[in-house]
């Protein structure tokens, strides 16, 4: 550690950061849980309600309607977009591929595009005379040429588009990982007649533990607030029947359209909970097994 | 004809280079063929434009109908619905706050990697701890915030609440620690240098790819945010391109290739910067992760 820093030093060079930190991260957080129990109109008008929020929240048939559908689209982005990364970051790294720099670039290009417009791009390819249709009936002519994706399939949907989007960008993190895995130890153990899966289970994986663990916890962090991606391709609302309806969909809907930010702040608090629960149960499975 | 001495391959290996070539370029093709499909649509006009998947056909060059091709929708993006006054608006809300919030981050990050102070060990758990609660928490509350502050409907409102950046302290101390070597600061301030002097001319320079990373990430971000400005923001003028583009399908509907268009603005940007700035950029991203 230095010494000879006159003692005002790091107070100055911190002091931005924790000012807006304190007022507009530390102070609204535990204000929400002030506002949770109160009833409002807007910012104007309030009226102190207790925990009937929690109350109604947990026999609301829509706030259960937007978890379900939440876990569903968490579920889909963790169990098939990290495989999928994991799968591409592995090919990316084999010794003899040529041109991996551009590989690279190419498949890291969607997560620059805005979620806004990504779904303004998937809103055409899943139309009924677009793309997503045209390629399947192409492919297999049982399939229905005018799928209506949007209406029938709606989850199913979304997690497809935000395969596109993250899939290359989770591959980034497990191809930086892979890249530190020893290939002497890779080489001894295939010297040892281990096979590929062996290989895989004893070399690879616990070299990419960490991140791996990591790159769940994002995933999880940011399939937990879907909102963009589901609210515009639905047209600003919860799509037919509120198939695509959310957990922060729901809480946008009740504090920013019916302007109960009381309301709102309890379906926050809710989800943070959750969120929280789903890190805890995460980290215990991910340090299952390390010495 | 000298013949070099060829190293003949295998067939197992022969197989596995077409396997790997194949899975790699069939991804690739899944990757770049929307923006290809964005852009033709962006080119056709809304009589024809679901006559065909991608360019309308017709006698021209390998059977393309160009002469039925225009920039009519962009031509219309300007003139008509205004839309460089978005491009405006988000250029100068990513950027002032990219700036400022790379800049407190990297101050902070600094403080707490190199000096010894009552509250740092404080600092370090909330930033930590900050990584995991969801936004969506903070939305009610900061809306609160903005109406008695008075920054409603302001970019002040937009800005100020995101120059937090707790990941980005994260980033920051891991990369002071790893990269700034403490004799330096040390003898710094022998030779008598100010504070703020030794910030700006030693550590900066050191820190630069990680400043480069964070700075594009935030730009991203601010570019592609959405439900920020659709909450603190009320006056159409001052969206920014997320909602910007989200009004005009609201107004447009099904006019595809307007959108399309708008689309294709939005994105060309980002994109381009990304291609500059791609080595920094992607080594800062997993830097935090691989060695934190």
């Amino acid at each position: 550690m230095n010494s000879g820093y006159p003692k005002w030093a790091p107070y100055v060079l911190v002091a931005p950061f924790v000012t807006v930190f304190a007022v507009f991260m530390a102070y609204p957080m535990l204000y929400s849980a002030v506002m949770a129990m109160q009833q409002t109109y807007g910012a104007k008008a309030s009226q102190f309600v207790f925990l009937q929020n929690f109350e109604y929240l947990l026999s609301d048939p829509f706030f259960w309607k937007a978890v379900r559908n939440t876990f569903v689209f968490a579920a889909g982005s963790v169990l098939i977009q990290l495989p999928l990364s994991l799968g591409l970051a592995m090919l990316l790294n084999q010794p003899q591929v040529r041109g991996r720099v551009i590989f690279r670039l190419i498949f890291f290009s969607p997560a620059l595009v805005g979620t806004v417009f990504i779904a303004m791009m998937f809103g055409l390819m899943f139309n009924k005379q677009g793309l997503v249709n045209f390629t399947l009936h192409g492919l297999f002519s049982g399939f229905d040429p005018v799928y209506p994706w949007l209406e029938q399939f709606v989850m199913g949907s979304l997690i497809i588009a935000s395969l596109w989007q993250y899939v290359g960008f989770n591959m980034i993190y497990f191809l930086a990982a892979l890249q530190n895995v020893s290939r002497d130890l890779s080489e001894a153990a295939m010297v040892d007649g281990a096979g590929p899966f062996a290989r895989f289970r004893n070399v690879t994986i616990p070299a990419i533990r960490p991140v791996a663990s990591f790159v769940v916890l994002l995933s999880l962090i940011g399939s937990f607030q879907l909102f963009e991606l589901a609210w515009v391709l639905l047209n600003n609302s919860g799509g037919p029947n509120d198939q695509g309806l959310t957990v922060v969909m729901y809480l946008y809907q009740n504090g920013f359209i019916s302007f109960d930010l009381g309301y709102a702040s309890a379906i926050g608090w809710a989800l943070a909970i959750l969120l929280m629960g789903f890190a805890l149960v995460q980290h215990r499975v991910s340090t299952i097994g390390e010495n | 004809m000298a013949s070099t001495p060829k190293k003949k391959m295998k067939p197992g290996t022969v197989v596995m280079y077409v396997v790997l070539y194949t899975a790699l370029i069939f991804c690739a093709l899944v990757t770049l063929v929307p923006f290809a499909y964005l852009f033709c649509a962006s080119l056709k006009p809304s009589a024809i434009f679901f006559d065909n998947l991608f360019l309308p056909t017709g006698d021209g060059l390998f059977g393309i109908g160009w002469e039925k091709m225009n920039f009519d929708h962009y031509k219309r993006l300007f003139s008509e619905e205004g839309f460089l006054r978005p491009i405006l608006n988000s250029t100068f809300y990513a950027s002032v706050t990219g700036v400022l919030a790379t800049l407190f981050a990297a101050t902070s990050g600094y403080a707490l990697a190199k000096f010894q102070f009552r509250g740092r060990d404080g600092i370090t758990k909330l930033v930590l701890a900050a990584l995991v609660v969801p936004g969506a928490l903070l939305f009610a509350p900061v809306y609160q915030m903005l109406y008695w502050f008075g920054m409603l409907d302001s970019y002040t409102g937009l800005i100020i609440p995101a120059l937090a950046p707790a990941f980005g302290v994260y980033l920051f101390r891991q990369a002071t620690v790893n990269s700034v070597p403490n004799e330096m600061l040390e003898s710094a301030r022998i030779d008598g240098c100010g504070e703020i002097m030794i910030f700006f001319t030693f550590v900066l320079p050191l820190i630069r790819p990680m400043m480069g990373a964070f700075l594009l990430l935030t730009f991203l971000g601010c570019w592609n945010n959405f439900i920020g400005a659709q909450i603190v923001l009320q006056t159409p003028e001052k969206m920014p391109l997320a909602v910007a583009i989200n009004q005009l399908r609201g107004v447009y509907g099904t006019d595809y290739g307007l959108i399309m268009a708008g689309t294709v603005v939005s994105i060309v940007p980002v994109l381009a910067l990304f291609l500059l700035l791609q080595k920094e950029f992607l080594s800062g991203l997993t830097a935090g992760a691989v060695k934190g």
